[in-house]
């Protein structure tokens, strides 16, 4: 019994008092991201028509695009996911499934856990620098960009400008070799590729008046410039500023993130479900293929897409790879120079002019589009594939 | 005297290998002692089994034969070992992180403990049934599959047979004929705990282990799979943990009694509920303790 009773009333009030509380603190919250919501797209939406979303960046801001940002988050996103996602899974399956049993592997188990689990708090700069030095120099291992010890899917050609402002190919094998000297009868290629036979004009002659005889002729003292056209399997070690090595930064952050949801979607599984399989004979390989992962495949599909939305609006460890450079094409390889949403939208939200920074809002209104829409596809997966495990 | 026969017929180095083709090895029969004689042939044989829990020792000293084609049920009060045991013949304790076992568990005189043996064989012959019924969340049909499918491909017809076979083993084909495409989710739990029983058939396994497969069922599914075990005795060596001593009058031919980690007695059923050896067991059948 009570010593001393609160009359009812009183506790009715505390009660409403604490509810009120609680219901504004939390519409605070929802109005305060309402508000910018609101605000940003009143900013953006003026800007954002077709031109904006396949238009490149532009000194200009009425024709200004971000078409090779999107492209470039596509790239990276693409990237992250195909290299994050098995690893990360594969980690998780180790990690959650193939516990140590010896008492020594039990303590490693457990350090390697607990530095997940410290990863996945670590601000992204960091694995920013660590990019930097794994996937871009790669520890100057391999040379660098511009001398690098591996390359290929490069083609190197000698291009000469000649008298009449025609451009004049030879392709290059080795790229180290001297460059072209003109040789009146040899093999040479127009700017579009068609081949031709040099005509090597002496030191008096005059230039020839024939467009045909023109386009292919030099003077024996024309100086090429050696040229490298990339391909799209373009390779090369170290990795240097490109695409690839910001996608592997962003498997960085990402990482940890996609092992500890995988791993919590694993823990989800029955155990009586795993011991169901061992009972009747199977490996644990066969468990994990067969009846775990499959049950927690669900889990794992969200937890990457939620992943994937980290990923798309990470800012800073792209910062230190790709820097701010004005790009104006979507990557072509995977060593390709590059931009990304959230760059794009920093680099014009710095810029003095009122009309950058609607052109930053309206970037901003097409990442949060594709972040919501990445999130509901998440939602909709947990609702559609989730099913009862026992 | 024995032992230089043995060589004899057979000599040393072919001894060391392998001689089944689960890489199990034979135990020499000189180095067998049988605690209980009067199985000419029996199916397990346990010897001074001590087993731990990290420091804590769950069964001491268990020396027991399990006859083939019987039931032998085990009882004791709970938290005396008995699914510990259990565990213990067909390795599902292997499972259990900082555990140890001491002693020999023989099946069909090879010890199971032995470093050649491929515990994933010896889980095909020895089949296991939980407490709880678990079934996979997929088909009735695939449910079955399972096992069989865990050795290598089998053809459509093959498989078609054997689940209609395991069905009806398990009496259960009658109930679900019509919807073997369905979730096993959806069957009742003494069903699920039938199709446990049939999916563990379907392995073809030698051993059945059963821990207290009716606890977590209503009294008209228990009865149900106590007429099963009856129909599967004979057939499979069955091993059956249970709480419920009518229950284990009414289907086991044998039962052990487990008392804090040691067997106290195993006898005949009918002669340990009529005159039991011990006054533990005595004092636990009059539900004194327990
Ligand atoms: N996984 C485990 N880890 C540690 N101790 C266990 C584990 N399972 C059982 N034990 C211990 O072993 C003893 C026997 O348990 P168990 O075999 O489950 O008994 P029963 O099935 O007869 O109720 C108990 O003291 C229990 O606490
Ligand atoms: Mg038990």
């Amino acid at each position: 019994m009570a010593e001393r009773r609160v009359p009812l009333a009183k506790r009715h009030r505390k009660d409403r008092i604490f509810r009120r509380g609680c219901q504004i603190i939390a519409s605070m919250s929802a109005g305060i991201l309402a508000i910018l919501l609101i605000a940003i797209v009143f900013e953006g939406v003026g800007a954002l028509n077709a031109n904006f979303l396949s238009g490149a960046p532009d000194p200009d801001p009425a024709v200004a695009g971000m078409f090779p940002a999107i492209m470039g988050s596509l790239w990276l996103l693409v990237l992250t996911m195909l290299v994050a996602l098995p690893l990360g899974v594969a980690a998780a399956i180790v990690l959650e499934e193939f516990r140590p049993k010896h008492k020594v592997l039990r303590k490693a188990h457990a350090f390697i856990q607990l530095n997940i689990t410290n990863l996945s708090g670590v601000p992204s700069v960091v694995f920013g620098i660590l990019g930097l030095t794994v996937f871009v120099s790669m520890f100057g291992l391999f040379g660098n960009e511009r001398d690098p010890l591996l390359e290929t899917g490069a083609t190197y050609v000698d291009q000469f400008y000649n008298q009449g402002d025609f451009i004049i190919e030879v392709p290059i094998d080795d790229p180290m070799a001297p460059e072209t000297v003109p040789v009146d009868g040899m093999t040479i290629y127009t700017y579009e590729g068609t081949a031709m036979e040099l005509n090597l004009l002496g030191d008096d002659d005059d230039w020839p008046e024939d467009e045909e005889i023109a386009m292919r002729s030099l003077y024996s003292w024309d100086l090429p410039g050696r040229n490298k056209e990339r391909n799209w399997w373009y390779f090369r070690l170290p990795f240097g500023r490109g695409v690839l090595a910001g996608a592997l930064t962003l498997m960085l952050v990402i990482l940890p993130i996609i092992i500890i949801s995988s791993q919590e979607a694993l823990r989800a599984v029955p155990s009586s479900l795993r011991q169901a399989s061992l009972g009747l004979g199977a490996t644990p390989w066969q468990t994990v293929r067969r009846v775990t992962l499959p049950a927690a495949f669900p889990g794992i599909l969200t937890g990457a897409i939620i992943a994937m939305s980290r990923a798309i609006g990470e800012a800073a460890p792209l910062l230190m790879i790709a820097g701010i450079v004005f790009i104006t094409r979507a990557p072509s390889n995977l060593m390709d120079d590059f931009t990304a949403m959230p760059l794009q939208i920093y680099n014009w939200a710095g810029r003095p002019q009122k009309e950058f920074h609607d052109l930053a809002a309206s970037g901003i209104i097409v990442l949060l589009t594709a972040l919501l829409l990445f999130n509901a596809i998440a939602v909709f997966l947990r609702q559609k594939l989730q099913k009862p495990l026992s | 005297m024995e032992t230089t026969l043995v060589q004899e017929s057979k000599p040393p180095k072919e001894k060391a290998k392998p001689v089944s083709a689960l890489g199990m090895i034979a135990v020499d029969a000189a180095e067998r002692r049988t605690p209980a004689d009067e199985f000419a042939d029996p199916s397990f044989e346990v010897q001074q089994l001590d087993f731990f829990y990290g420091d804590n020792q769950a069964l001491t000293q268990v020396d027991m034969a399990i006859p083939r084609g019987e039931v032998t049920a085990l009882i004791g009060p709970s938290g005396c070992g008995k699914s510990t045991f259990l565990r213990t013949l067909n390795r599902m304790n292997d499972l259990v992180a900082e555990t140890r076992v001491e002693g020999k568990v023989l099946l069909d005189g090879q010890d199971i403990y032995h470093r050649q043996v491929d515990v994933v064989e010896l889980r095909r012959r020895v089949g296991m049934v939980f407490q709880r019924p678990n079934p996979f969340p997929i088909s009735i049909y695939e449910n079955i599959a399972y096992g069989p499918r865990l050795q290598g491909k089998v053809s459509k017809a093959d498989m078609d047979a054997l689940v209609e076979r395991c069905l009806h083993g398990a009496a259960l084909w009658d109930e679900v004929k019509d919807r073997l495409h369905t979730s096993a989710l959806g069957l009742s739990g003494g069903q699920q705990q039938r199709l446990c029983i049939a999916r563990a058939l379907a392995n073809e396994p030698e051993v059945l282990l059963l821990d207290e497969p009716a606890s977590a069922l209503d009294p008209k599914a228990t009865a149900r799979i106590e007429d099963l075990i009856g129909q599967l005795r004979g057939d499979y060596t069955i091993v059956i943990v249970t709480h419920n001593m009518q229950q284990a009058a009414r289907v086991s031919d044998h039962t052990g009694f487990f008392y804090k980690g040691r067997l106290v007695e195993c006898t005949p059923t009918a002669q340990m509920f009529t005159r039991p050896e011990h006054q533990e067991t005595e004092d636990y059948l009059t539900g004194r303790f327990g």
